[in-house]
């Protein structure tokens, strides 16, 4: 049996279907499963349908493939739906005694196990279950040991009484046992090894909120917009235990500005939206730069332009987030590429914020934001975390930065283009901060060598961060190879899944995956080493590959997928495949 | 410091560019004498300031301070107070800033009731662009942008700070100078949001809602037997189309600020771990 495993549940909104499929992840993961998740929770053709996609295996696993082992379908779109993805063998869960199901047909050589969920969740104690009893019968057809699901239960349920979770062990049970009853020849041969090991299972915008936390981020104001108001919902009522504060505000022009208002208080402070939400807070990004103030923004990327595909990957944001604003404005862009690097990102992106004195945007996307993915505990090491609060002066080392009247200068012209900061509260450091051009002190000024040289000063901390900072790309695949195949954010696992395929294929491929957009590292070299470079992202024009050509002044080829969905890693590979060998001729010459 | 602080430490060394008799002027002073008398200093006021001719006052005062954009003051000040309750937060902007572009801030900051105050100084026109019609400005007052003037009645700022569940309502005019700074005193000692509308003429592009008309028709509730807790008899009083009053018009004394109902009492500018807080790892856990 395939060590790779994958089951879905498919249904309406509204029939507890994520809820269902997290607790089947969670239940593969406790029993030391790699998991990684993935939800279609948007119609493709009309409203309502919804599924939850787990792909799970002993060993790591990184991306989505077009291959179900098991289904739950609770309607029989759900069957349509995932047709070309189920294979002769493959077990479909029903509820034939349900009125839409009543007359389903599974396809010849699939194995339908019609199983009355509806009634034997009663018999369990509440129709509601019925999603738990299809769990037993999954269980059932995969040899999977029931009792993992038991603790997932008793996660779930158990702050609400034991006897909830006891009703629904036994619904489990029911469905077990019905499969086990009625079912006795059919040919199950699924069997899902488990492992004594222990992963943790959460998805990227849940590391985005654990990474601020960590990183001593107190203040976060936020207006709910898929598929960013994970973190929102994260961080309230746990930053809280630490400190800390989350504001639902009003819209993005407010929550960036009540942002910025306790970053200026001195808080380690922090934003997350999606594109819709990021044109709003443009504005106040360029005063948040202009009086640089350390702010974390997290742009959760979905499909655009306007209101889009809300529900679906794109990673259109890129331009925006690189040179979004009117006039010039320096910033950081940084772009997690997993699930534990979101944790790490933040925690980066706030020293950044605060080293530097700039705004810091976290570019993160759908299929990354909403993606449960298991990992070693320790990828979350909280040992292992730093908090560099950069140049903070105090009523002792004011003076040093202060005119001969006393002003303080948080505008100081300084050679790494960073200047001090005091905490409001802090004697002798009252000054004023504005959009405005300004002087040292922050006072409004025309004056046009002062405009120079402030405009340098925070120009200056691009080439300091530069200097100081590693901004390496994460590398992978073979180094000496021909071909070499860049892209960025969420796209590095599927890639990575890729290269087992071309290998098998003898394609050798290195691999750049780039988590730092700006600044970002100088890939000349890797370029002018490669005989072939292709650009891999989820947008339609191109928008890193352009910025890399610009960078490196060489042609890149390209590969967008623009339709909503991600990669997948055998699609991916395919791609790759002929995009490398496409006829040189028609390429465009520089 | 606060022992000895005097209204003229909280003075920037910046001189005002405003018009000469701004009502500006009369309004910054009152602020500025206000915060002194109530205990505040420099270095534990933060200022925010709107955009337009009123909230240049960001750069005349000297405090922690920041000029924002063009509507966004009350976020900003919000988001300060929260971060570090021990400041004494005060935000001030134009008409135009808190009632037109940032009406929806207005209501929310209203009914957020976050311990600071706000001081609009209304003058029913845009200034620093010119002369334009603000959402105060009179139906039929003719202006560059509004010919035959906006047609449309303007925005009562009482009234929506009342609608939206205000627990401080007041309003001040810029030249009586000892009661602009009572109110505004008040403002600052009400605990929660403490809202005044001044009225603060613009000399040069407003010749109808004058030094002289505020004078003539304002009526100071203070000589009147008029109970600003009776929020029945604040509801008759901002929706008197026939007058225009001067004095605390609301206040909620029962009034509990955002800070205390959120259990915000800490300075979150302090971080006492060079990594991870202690109990990170917990956070982890919660994942099996
Ligand atoms: C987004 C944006 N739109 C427009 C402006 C231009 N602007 C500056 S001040 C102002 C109006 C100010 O009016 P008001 O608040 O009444 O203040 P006053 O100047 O009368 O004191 C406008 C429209 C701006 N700065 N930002
Ligand atoms: S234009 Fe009007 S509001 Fe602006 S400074 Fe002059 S008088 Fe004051």
């Amino acid at each position: 049996m395939p060590a790779d495993f994958n089951w879905a549940i498919g249904g309406e909104a509204g029939d507890g279907i994520d809820s269902t499929g997290k607790i089947f992840a969670q239940a593969l993961s406790r029993a030391g499963r790699h998991v990684f998740t993935s939800k279609d929770f948007a119609s493709r053709i009309r409203g309502g349908y919804t599924a939850y996609k787990v792909r799970t295996s002993t060993e790591k696993v990184r991306s989505v493939v077009d291959r179900l082992d098991v289904l739950v379908a609770l309607t029989p779109r759900t069957i349509e739906e995932n047709l070309d993805e189920l294979h002769e063998g493959s077990v479909i869960i029903y509820d034939g005694e349900r009125t839409t199901m009543a007359d389903v047909e599974i396809p010849e050589e699939m194995i339908g196990l019609d199983v009355p969920l509806k009634s034997l969740a009663e018999d369990a104690g509440g129709a509601i279950m019925r999603n738990v009893v299809a769990l037993g019968a999954a269980c059932e057809a995969t040899s999977f040991d029931i009792e993992h699901l038991d603790s997932s239960l008793k996660k779930r349920f158990g702050d609400k009484g034991s006897a909830l979770v006891e009703n629904n062990k036994q619904a489990a049970r029911l469905g077990q046992e019905y499969v086990q009853e009625h079912y006795p020849d059919a040919d199950l041969d699924y069997d899902l090894e488990t492992t004594d090991n222990d992963y943790v299972l959460l998805n990227g915008d849940e590391a985005i909120g654990m990474g601020a936390i960590a990183a001593g981020c107190k203040y976060y104001a936020g207006y709910p917009i898929t598929p960013a108001t994970d973190v929102m919902t994260y961080l309230k009522g746990r930053i809280e235990n630490f400190g800390g504060h989350v504001v639902q505000a009003e819209d993005e022009l407010a929550a960036i500005n009540l942002a910025l208002g306790a970053a200026r208080a001195g808080a380690r402070s922090m934003t997350a939206t999606s594109g819709p939400g990021i044109d709003l807070m443009t504005e106040t990004f360029g005063l948040v730069a202009t009086s640089e103030t350390p702010l974390v923004i997290a742009d959760v990327m979905r499909s655009g332009p306007s209101t889009g595909m809300p529900t679906k990957q794109e990673q259109g944001d890129l331009n925006m987030m690189l040179y979004g604003g009117h006039g010039e404005i320096p910033r950081f862009v940084l772009a997690p590429t997993t699930v534990d690097e979101c944790f790490w990102k933040t925690v980066e992106a706030f020293n950044l914020a605060e080293k530097y004195q700039t705004p810091v945007y976290l570019a993160a996307d759908l299929a990354m934001a909403v993606t449960e993915q298991t990992f070693e505990p320790d990828a979350f090491d909280m040992d292992a975390v730093e908090i560099d609060r950069g140049k903070v002066v105090d009523e002792e080392t004011i003076e040093d930065h202060q005119t001969e009247s006393g002003g303080f200068k948080p505008h100081e012209i300084t050679d790494d283009g960073v200047s001090p900061r005091a905490f409001p509260g802090t004697e002798g450091g009252a000054h004023m901060s504005t959009g405005l051009e300004h002087d040292e002190q922050g006072r409004r000024t025309e004056d046009t060598e002062m405009r120079v040289k402030q405009v340098d000063k925070r120009n200056r901390k691009v080439e300091t961060a530069r200097e100081r900072e590693d901004f390496s790309p994460r590398e992978f695949g073979d180094p000496d190879a021909d071909n070499l195949i860049v892209t960025w954010g969420s796209n590095e696992g599927t890639l990575v899944e890729a290269l087992e395929y071309l290998e098998a294929d003898s394609v050798d491929v290195r691999i750049l995956s780039v988590p730092y957009l700006f600044p970002r590292p100088d890939l000349t070299e890797e370029f002018e080493a490669a005989d072939q470079v292709v650009v891999v992202e989820c947008n339609a024009t191109g928008q890193f590959a352009d910025v890399v050509e610009h960078d490196t002044l060489q042609r890149v080829k390209r590969i967008n997928k623009y339709d909503g969905v991600q990669f997948k890693a055998d699609e991916l590979a395919d791609d790759i495949r002929e995009t490398l060998a496409a006829d040189e001729s028609q390429e465009v010459e520089a | 410091m606060s022992s000895q602080v005097r209204f003229t430490d909280f003075k920037s060394d910046k001189q005002p560019t405003w018009c000469p008799g701004c009502g500006d002027f009369g309004t910054m002073n009152g602020m500025m004498k206000a915060l002194a008398e109530t205990g505040n200093d420099p270095d534990n006021t933060f200022v925010v300031a709107g955009i337009g001719c009123s909230g240049k006052i960001g750069t005349y005062m000297h405090s922690y301070a920041i000029h924002g954009v063009h509507g966004r003051a009350l976020p900003v000040g919000a988001g300060v107070k929260m971060a570090n309750p021990d400041l004494e937060v005060m935000v001030a902007g134009g008409d135009g800033d808190g009632y037109s572009i940032g009406a929806g801030h207005f209501v929310h900051a209203v009914r957020r009731n976050v311990d600071m105050s706000y001081v609009v100084m209304d003058n029913r026109i845009y200034g620093l662009t010119k002369g334009q019609a603000s959402p105060t400005s009179r139906e039929d007052f003719e202006t560059s942008t509004t010919p035959e003037g906006p047609q449309q009645p303007p925005v009562n700022p009482l009234a929506l700070a009342l609608a939206s569940g205000a627990t401080f309502i007041a309003q001040s005019f810029s030249s009586d100078a000892l009661r602009h700074q009572e109110i505004v005193q008040k403002a600052i000692e009400h605990d929660g949001f403490g809202f005044v509308n001044v009225f603060s003429p613009c000399v040069t592009f407003n010749d109808v809602d004058t030094y002289d008309y505020f004078r003539d028709s304002l009526v100071d509730l203070q000589e009147t037997d008029y109970d600003p807790t009776d929020r029945d008899a604040a509801k008759e009083k901002v929706l008197d189309a026939d007058k225009e009053y001067m004095g605390v018009l609301y206040q909620d004394e029962e009034s509990v600020p955002y800070e205390d109902t959120h259990g915000l009492d800490s300075n979150m500018s302090q971080i006492d771990h060079e990594g991870a807080p202690e109990g990170a790892m917990d956070l982890v856990r919660e994942f099996y």
